[in-house]
């Protein structure tokens, strides 16, 4: 009988310790289907700007970590169930957003395009270079006058949950034909097989699929920054509360922004982001 | 639980819930046809005929359902040949793809269902009109259809309710049914647990339906009435 009660006490003492390793140990949520943000090698390790840059964020708060990969349109939900702790996923930091979870300060920003194959009538289309949603003016509001009129008629893909769709959908470009895809990759194969006739996400993911693909997708139109896209990626975190979790999330929130500043001071962001995206996305 | 967001996701799922019957029904529909030659060609004594339609239903039955939705979407999609005829014309709408692959799906299975409901006709009733000198034909649609039709009803009824459940896949394929339009939701919300409990409902709702037609059917042409 005694090894039985020692059995059960063990088991339950186990329980409350479960609780206190998992104080210190953090899981981090990734996608691991975005390159060059995050993706996975031939043997499915997850790879990327920014798991590399979680395993230095992880030694300078000097917390063990483990990435976990997670579908993107689960990707929330499943930080609010604490499956995992943090989001680093290429995830931007949004209003939207911001109403359910927290982000850290932004670690890098990138700038999003449209994307279309090469011999498409969009090809040169007259827009500047780059606009800035945030700042408005004359010159974003022709460009997206100029767009409006570019893709009435087209069919647009962007993947599901995204600043893109947002974007999409905000009206700013019209009431146009938008398709959703539950990843980038699927994305990428429509605008390929010619289903889509344009597609929106990070200029980089388009750059670089057109690298690895050796297909001729090309960048068109100007490159989108501010607005509905966003104020730079950062990592997502659960707003604290006040039971133990709650304020766990709170100092993790602390832990993750000193981290990112030291990491930025030390050069650290700016490396990584040279070698994986080919400039400096950080911020 | 934000009972808020069930009430105000309703009316938009039970809109998706329209594509969802669409894409059950026209598949159905020519599911049965495709069925039905197959159930034909499955009884016929030509061993490859015979075999040449058991290895459609063995490689649809023995396939999972997303992967044939994903290889003729995605798959073909990508073969540069196939874009260039006509062909691409269909295979570009998502939809269509949809429905090629569903009605593929349950084609091979109402085949199966077909012919085993064929087999189980007694020789006594096909031989009862033999020696009443009805011809072939006529015991074919008189007597063997509308007994093969009867005997596979529950079976059918079953096939129905899965392929309702299969049409879930079309949102793999960017098509908004209802599960679509439920993740969709989603994506903007980050309530998962709330609106799949609605989508849920419907599913179930439909099933409810499904099963009660298919119930009174099966009591209308019971043998014993």
């Amino acid at each position: 009988m005694d090894i039985f009660k020692k059995t059960i006490l063990t088991v339950l003492a186990s329980l409350f310790v479960i609780g206190n390793v998992y104080a210190d140990k953090i899981k981090i949520g990734t996608e691991g289907a975005y390159p060059p943000w995050n993706s996975k090698d031939a043997s499915g390790n997850l790879i990327g700007f920014e798991v590399e840059l979680a395993q230095e964020l992880c030694a300078i708060m000097k917390h063990e970590c483990t990435i976990v990969e997670q579908d993107w349109d689960g990707m929330i939900p499943a930080l609010l169930m604490r499956k995992f702790d943090a989001i680093m996923a290429g995830m931007s930091i949004t209003a939207e957003r911001q109403k359910t979870i927290t982000f850290s300060q932004g670690y890098a920003d990138e700038v999003a395009s449209l994307a279309v194959m090469k011999g498409s009538n969009l090809v040169g289309m007259d827009t500047p270079e780059g606009i800035n949603l945030s700042l408005g003016g004359s010159d974003v509001k022709k460009a997206l006058k100029t767009l409006t009129g570019a893709l009435a008629g087209k069919t647009v893909c962007t993947q599901t949950g995204t600043i893109h769709q947002n974007f999409l959908e905000s009206g700013d470009v019209g009431n146009i034909n938008v398709r959703t895809y539950k990843t980038q990759d699927e994305v990428n194969l429509d605008l390929t097989s010619g289903r889509c006739d344009v597609a929106l996400a990070a200029a980089v993911a388009f750059t670089d699929y057109a690298d690895k693909s050796g297909k001729a997708v090309t960048l068109v139109g100007p490159t989108f920054s501010g607005g509905a896209f966003g104020n730079g990626v950062g990592v997502g975190i659960r707003q604290s509360g006040d039971d133990a979790i709650g304020k766990r999330d709170a100092k993790l929130l602390k832990d993750f922004n000193k981290a990112i500043n030291t990491a930025r001071k030390k050069g650290i962001i700016s490396k990584l982001a040279i070698k994986h995206f080919g400039f400096d996305a950080s911020m | 639980m934000d009972f808020d967001l069930m009430f105000s996701s309703l009316p938009k799922l039970l809109g998706a819930s329209v594509v969802t019957l669409k894409l059950l029904s026209v598949s159905l529909f020519f599911g049965l046809i495709v069925g039905f030659l197959f159930a034909i060609l499955r009884i016929n004594k030509n061993i490859f005929i015979n075999k040449f339609a058991y290895g459609y239903s063995y490689l649809f039955r023995g396939t999972p359902l997303l992967v044939q939705i994903f290889i003729i979407y995605f798959g073909l999609g990508q073969i540069e040949y196939l874009r260039s005829t006509f062909l691409w014309v269909i295979l570009k709408e998502p939809y269509w793809c949809a429905i090629i692959a569903f009605t593929l799906n349950t084609g091979a299975y109402t085949s199966e269902i077909l012919r085993s409901a064929f087999q189980t006709i007694k020789p006594g009733m096909i031989e009862a009109g033999k020696s009443l000198g009805i011809p072939n034909k006529i015991i074919f649609y008189k007597i063997q259809i509308p007994i093969a039709i009867r005997q596979s009803l529950p079976a059918y009824g079953n096939e129905i309710i899965l392929m309702m459940k299969g049409t879930s896949l079309a949102s793999t394929v960017t098509l908004m049914d209802l599960t679509g339009v439920a993740k969709y939701i989603i994506s903007t919300t980050f309530k998962p647990i709330e609106v799949f409990i609605v989508a849920g409902g419907i599913y179930l709702f439909m099933t409810f339906i499904i099963y009660n037609v298919i119930k009174f059917l099966e009591k209308k042409y019971s043998f014993n009435t």
